[in-house]
């Protein structure tokens, strides 16, 4: 892996993980991002910083946003882009990953996004191709672009991260999205809590610089962002939740406990929604809600990262 | 849910000439006291002989006046078993045992473990019983030990504290998550303690007795084994654990571990338990088959010592009504469980005038302590505490008659007992109900 630059380009061969990436790597890629929403607004989207390059979208586990996300920001930068749904193909047929890695190393990607349900697999995928990795979710463990987007959603709304509170609410042990943004909003000098009952709160969660409460009505006490998470229903049957009611009555956002965080906190949710289990239906369509921001700036962070990858190709 | 007090308006009651005896301040000192609006308006030396202009006056003849007991396990038949035990039944054995305070258990059909059901029985209390009624609501969904249910739903519909009924939760990871869970509702989690494995099969305890008898027996390992492990998993998961009912001397010093490393660990015992042995099942009475089982001499002492030295916080009636329908079979084949709620105290004295254990540990495991477990105003006597009130002939000499009894179902091990000390009144916040009439054998 390079060395970043001191002055925060981003310079790296893989988008692994947030937990390696500097302020100024952040906002280098932020910045790019900014761009790319403006010109994601323009008539003419498309421009060729990938022309002649391919991108392969790898999802060992079924996606719509994330991959259609990455197909669009793919082909606005001119690359060719292929999506893989291997959940459904070889998988199946029993090839384990590293062959169905090796294989698609074969055909000479310059870039490929994968998506994988085991913590740890894009990065073992990534130690055996050639090209460019950008983790695109692995299990619980991390979703760079996601916690990138969240970010520069963040950015564009408050003008600043540093400095803001950001409470990040519902299934904690289970989500990559949570492990990154709680990387990423360090980073920047924000503050995190996380908000769960203490089933969904993994431990030692602190030590992650995330401060933990099982309270909702205290962990949204004058917050500057409420960040919900999607809880997954077959863990709201008792398990580890006992119904979606009481999830939703303790731990759903809704105005009574938006009532607790700053009168101009923003909603966020990687989505997609359960309206009525962690999120009131009125709470997603509020004035305050930037859920539907994140969706766009997806596209805009993606294309950021392509960009920055782009430029370490070889034959630049 | 607590019965209503008396109007403020109405007329006070003072008992004079009373022996005050109050476990949660250790005082025991001749005296009287005042009840008004429901509550205890004044008490003490100065009350002894002199009552406030207008006061009902009940000379205590130099009688015991203690809080009225406490009992956090008691089994009836509502709903679904009701020519058990109905919750108006077990009401009045209560009060004729000087018990104030019931808790019932969930192990009922339907299985209490849903807000509605929580909220019938308090309905049903409200209307039907004469004593305090609260409930404990089933911990996993139909006590089957696998989901979870809605413990802080049913916590806000007034679910004291929660349990498993009569069984244990096998798996340990949702015993886990349970106690993770709970905790972040500050709820209790009373658990009953047998290995479901160990226990499979088995009718009473394993040794000479079973084996003289030819029944199959539980080591009480059973019981060491969940403990041991829900001891750990309290360790790491930090919830409020109460072990139900303990029988063998290997539990308690689990329990004076835990409380050394300063867990949130409680537990209870069954009067049975700290009054009978396996012995007593003698010729196969299936009255003494319980749930743990009656074990040897050896632990009987063992529980009592441990009672004594604190390390047993909770004396319970353990109160299982059983109809002859299921008790009147071959040993193997009848259902666990005996009556005790109008023993409660009669049998706990057994100890107390043998010399086994003082007055005022013995009440402190009956009031004050289930209780503060339970975070209940009552079984201390202070200014402003509830008047829920026993007052009791310590010496009083009688023989349990099942025919006089006031529970639905007979079950009662200590039938044809001679037993010594009598409650004479109990109250209710400020209200009396129950009067000692005589008239039984004595």
């Amino acid at each position: 892996m390079t060395i970043p630059l001191a002055n925060g380009s981003f310079v790296r061969r893989h988008l692994l993980t947030c937990e390696e990436l500097s302020a100024g790597e952040i906002n280098a890629l932020l910045d790019l991002a900014d761009k790319a929403a403006d010109g994601n607004r323009q008539i003419i989207k498309k421009r060729d910083v990938l022309r002649g390059r391919t991108l392969i979208n790898l999802f060992f586990e079924a996606s719509t946003r994330t991959q259609s996300s990455f197909e669009l920001a793919g082909k606005r930068l001119g690359a060719d882009v292929m999506n893989m749904n291997v959940s459904t193909s070889s998988v199946s047929k029993g090839e384990t990953l590293i062959d169905t890695a090796m294989t698609l190393n074969a055909m000479r990607p310059d870039i490929l996004v994968v998506r994988h349900h085991a913590a740890g697999a894009v990065e073992l995928l990534a130690q055996k191709v050639d090209c460019c990795v950008i983790n695109a979710g692995d299990g619980a463990h991390q979703h760079p672009t996601q916690a990138l987007l969240d970010a520069l959603t963040i950015r564009r709304a408050k003008g600043r991260i540093a400095g803001l509170t950001v409470a990040i609410c519902g299934d904690i042990m289970h989500s990559r999205v949570a492990r990154s943004n709680i990387n990423v909003l360090n980073t920047m000098g924000a503050r995190v809590r996380i908000v769960a009952p203490s089933t969904l709160l993994p431990p030692e969660a602190h030590r992650l610089g995330a401060e933990p409460f099982t309270d909702m009505m205290k962990g949204l006490d004058d917050v500057d962002i409420v960040m919900m998470l999607r809880l997954q229903k077959e863990r709201m049957q008792g398990s580890y939740v006992p119904s979606t009611r009481e999830y939703f009555h303790f731990f759903g956002l809704d105005h009574e406990k938006l009532a607790r965080a700053k009168p101009d906190a923003l909603i966020m949710h990687p989505g997609p929604m359960n309206r009525g289990v962690e999120i009131a239906s009125t709470i997603a369509d509020h004035s305050r809600s930037v859920i539907r921001d994140q969706v766009e700036m997806g596209v805009a962070v993606r294309m950021a990262v392509l960009e920055a990858m782009a430029r370490q190709l070889p034959n630049h | 849910m607590r019965k209503n007090g008396s109007n403020p308006n109405e007329q006070a009651t003072a008992f004079l000439n009373a022996r005050l005896v109050d476990p949660a301040s250790g005082k025991d000192e001749p005296g009287g006291l005042l009840v008004k609006g429901g509550v205890i308006a004044d008490l003490g030396g100065h009350l002894r002989r002199n009552a406030p202009e207008g006061a009902k006056v009940v000379d205590g003849k130099g009688h015991v006046l203690c809080p009225g007991l406490v009992d956090m396990q008691v089994f009836t038949g509502e709903p679904g078993q009701e020519h058990r035990e109905t919750l108006k039944t077990a009401s009045h054995a209560a009060a004729a045992g000087g018990v104030t305070t019931i808790v019932v258990m969930p192990d009922t059909e339907p299985v209490i473990d849903q807000v509605a059901l929580v909220d019938f029985i308090q309905r049903r209390a409200r209307d039907n019983a004469v004593v305090n009624v609260h409930v404990m609501a089933a911990v996993t969904r139909g006590l089957k030990g696998q989901d979870m249910t809605e413990l802080g739903l049913l916590q806000r519909a007034g679910a004291i504290a929660f349990t498993n009924g009569k069984t244990s939760v096998g798996n340990t990871r949702v015993m886990r998550n349970v106690l993770l869970y709970a905790k972040d509702f500050g709820a209790l989690i009373a658990h009953h303690t047998e290995d479901p494995h160990l226990t499979d099969g088995t009718v009473m305890n394993a040794g000479e007795v079973a084996t003289r008898l030819g029944l199959p027996g539980v080591h009480k390992a059973a019981e060491t084994i969940v403990l041991e492990r829900d001891v750990r998993l309290v360790e790491i998961t930090g919830g409020r654990y109460h072990a139900a009912t303990l029988s063998c001397a290997e539990s308690l010093a689990v329990i004076r571990a835990a409380k050394a490393r300063k867990l949130p660990v409680t537990c209870g015992v069954s009067v049975n338990h700290l009054t009978l042995n396996e012995n007593d099942i003698a010729a196969y009475r299936t009255f003494f088959r319980l749930k743990p089982p009656l074990r040897s001499e050896d632990d009987r002492t063992a529980m009592v010592r441990g009672l004594a030295a604190g390390d047993i916080d909770v004396i319970v009636s353990s109160h299982d009504p059983q109809d002859t329908d299921v008790k009147r079979h071959p040993f193997a084949e009848a259902a666990d469980g005996a009556i005790g709620l109008e023993t409660l105290l009669a049998a706990a004295l057994r100890l107390y005038h043998n010399r086994e254990i003082g007055l005022m540990p013995l009440l402190r495991a009956m009031t004050i302590n289930p209780a503060r477990l339970l975070g209940l105003p009552s079984g201390r006597l202070e200014k402003g505490a509830p008047a829920d009130l026993i007052l009791v002939d310590l010496g009083q000499p009688w023989v349990v008659d099942k025919a006089q009894l006031k529970a639905r179902s007979k079950n009662s091990p200590f039938d044809e007992s001679k037993m010594q000390g009598r409650v004479l009144t109990t109250m209710v916040a400020g209200n009396t109900v129950y009067q000692y009439a005589g008239g039984e054998r004595s």
